[in-house]
């Protein structure tokens, strides 16, 4: 169990049609680790990722959790397992108040197990994870329909509905994308402080440069191929992540 | 110089001068608040409580017979309501409708259960069957799902007819209600325990899960949430409700039959929300008794009636589209009133 990795992904393909998302996908994240992935756009990285959290269904390849078989399980129960991600598209319940969103994951069987929150303490509960991701108790943010929120914020409170299921793996997709450089560097703070805590991140980006400070590793997606995995730095310097995102040497001369 | 033709006017909304929210114990200090708080709440609870009274009593039996359809109906499409909250627009609450009334109707008919039996089992056997005929449907949305429900109750009917199974065209003799209290009491009790029970429901965080499901399932699934099982739970208590308001057609009318699959039990429900407002109950309530007393008060006027009764239909969902129940809440709390524009 110990020397298990915390998530296996071995062989991964998802097909739509023709195109193929995700090619024989390999990769491993250890507990604690912070696993960046880049790559251009249509690269695979969403589809990756929703395979992985059961939101697409896999064409081939497994995946492991904690030395578990979590191929082809529905996403409540991914979730369940502690795997928790946040969508690249938010769409948070509109006309409720931003904080209510976080009652949802509040009363997945996750949380339940994990809090024992019952009916009544939830609203408090939310309360704290939307202090979690910078929304003062004290302050009008929480109370204000989500859907008057702009749109950092509501990328902010869709962390905080994936906090709330207490994950022991936490999914960011995209998360900085549509975020000022102020917002991006707050939820940058917020994320540091999960990486001490010692939750594992996988982290889907396009901002390579804020991924390169946080992340422990980096891998790289091309047309839904795994092109390089290794440090950040050495994948950043690579001759073929330049070439991914700015094209081959010879056509630069 | 403007000329007093071309002054603007807006409209302003002011809320009544009341000091406290429902939800403050405040309200206590004064009666008028109290009063101002409970009487929504109380009136149209007493007044529906009344009705078989006044009628029953005062010898208009026809009336007192449209009570308790009224209820059927208010029953329906408070579950209807139900439904569609959580992102399922059944047009086929016929289905459900129809189970309760054969089931209640099959067991008073063959087995000559007496009706405190027939009611119950009809009312969990229409969930039951309602559930387990739609759970295959859970994961397809909007109109699809409206198509197969809608498809449902007239495959049953064809099925009756063809086979002549469950008395065929002819439908069952089914035993009555005791007495008309008996049947009055039971419909009304029945609607505000679906009333207030769903009411309650859809408030709690359970409601809250179910709410969100039908904004946006997707952020639900991701919440951890097992949608699938939550949609069955509400396919449940929603079909349940339905069907018996089912049985007591049955017992009501003495006879289950092929009408109960009518489209006319997928409309009906539909249109009472869409008329009285949906999302509160109280509004499907409102309007399934607009529409009870419309369809039997235009009776008089022969095949005029549908005509009319389709034209109000179109007023109310033109005129007042957020539906007559938030329109009498809002103005009850606001003053309205005309300001001109400097």
């Amino acid at each position: 169990m110990n020397d298990e990795p915390m998530l296996k992904v071995v062989d991964l393909s998802k097909h739509f049609g023709g195109v193929k998302a995700v090619d024989n996908v390999s990769f491993e994240v250890n507990e604690g680790e912070f696993l960046g992935i880049i790559g251009p756009n249509g690269a695979g990285k969403t589809t990756l990722l929703s395979v992985i959290t059961g939101f697409l269904k896999r064409d081939t390849g497994k995946v492991f959790y904690q030395g578990k078989n979590i191929t082809g399980l529905s996403p409540y129960k991914i979730c369940e397992l502690g795997i928790a991600r946040t969508l690249q598209m938010v769409r948070p319940f509109y006309n409720l108040p931003a904080f209510k969103n976080i009652i949802i994951p509040l009363c997945s069987p996750r949380a339940i197990k994990k809090s024992g929150a019952k009916y009544g303490e939830r609203d408090d509960i939310a309360l704290d994870y939307m202090e979690e991701v910078g929304f003062e108790r004290d302050s009008s943010v929480p109370y204000k329909p989500a859907g008057v929120l702009p749109h950092g914020y509501v990328k902010r409170l869709e962390l905080a509905r994936a906090l709330a299921m207490q994950p022991d793996l936490l999914v960011l997709d995209e998360l900085f994308s549509g975020m000022s450089m102020s917002e991006v560097a707050s939820t940058m703070f917020i994320i540091e402080k999960l990486r001490e805590r010692g939750m594992t991140i996988i982290m889907v980006e396009h901002r390579v440069k804020e991924l390169v400070r946080v992340a422990s590793r980096l891998l790289l997606l091309n047309f839904g191929k795994k092109v390089i995995e290794g440090s950040p730095m050495d994948v950043v310097n690579s001759p073929v992540a330049i070439e991914t995102y700015l094209g081959s040497s010879e056509e630069v001369e | 110089m403007a000329k007093e033709e071309e002054k603007q006017y807006r409209r302003e909304r002011i809320d009544r001068g009341i000091n406290a929210r429902s939800s403050d114990i405040f309200a206590l200090s004064s009666w008028r608040e109290i009063v101002y708080l409970v009487s929504p709440r109380v009136l149209p609870m007493i007044a529906l409580l009344a009705l078989p009274l006044i009628f029953q009593l005062g010898g208009s039996f026809y009336w007192a017979k449209v009570v308790v359809i009224l209820a059927i109906v208010a029953i329906l499409a408070m579950s209807w309501d139900l439904l569609r909250i959580a992102g399922m627009f059944s047009l086929g609450q016929a289905l459900f409708f129809g189970t309760g009334c054969y089931i209640a109707g099959s067991l008073s008919y063959y087995l000559h259960w007496p009706i405190y039996l027939t009611i119950p089992a009809g009312a969990l056997g229409g969930a039951i069957l309602g559930t387990s005929l739609l759970m295959g449907t859970l994961q397809l949305r909007g109109i699809y799902f409206a198509m197969v429900t809608l498809a449902f109750p007239l495959l049953l009917v064809k099925v009756i007819q063809a086979t002549a199974i469950l008395g065929g065209t002819a439908g069952l003799a089914a035993a009555p209600f005791p007495n008309y209290w008996v049947a009055a009491y039971l419909a009304i009790g029945a609607l505000m325990i679906c009333l207030f029970g769903f009411r309650r429901l859809i408030d709690s965080d359970w409601g809250l899960v179910v709410r969100a499901i039908g904004q946006d399932d997707v952020a639900v699934i991701a919440s951890g949430i097992n949608v699938r099982g939550r949609k069955i739970q509400v396919l449940l208590i929603s079909s349940g409700a339905s069907a018996f308001a089912g049985t007591l057609m049955t017992h009501l009318v003495s006879y289950a039959g092929l009408s109960s699959f009518a489209l006319e039990y997928s409309i009906l429900p539909v249109a009472s929300v869409v008329v009285g407002g949906g999302g509160n109950f109280a509004g499907a309530l409102l309007g399934a008794g607009l529409l009870t007393f419309a369809t039997e008060s235009l009776r008089t006027l022969g095949s005029l009636r549908i005509a009319l009764y389709s034209l109000l239909m179109v007023v109310f969902a033109l005129g007042v589209r957020e539906g007559i129940f938030p329109y009498i809440r809002r103005r009850y709390h606001q003053f309205e009133r005309r300001v001109a524009v400097d």
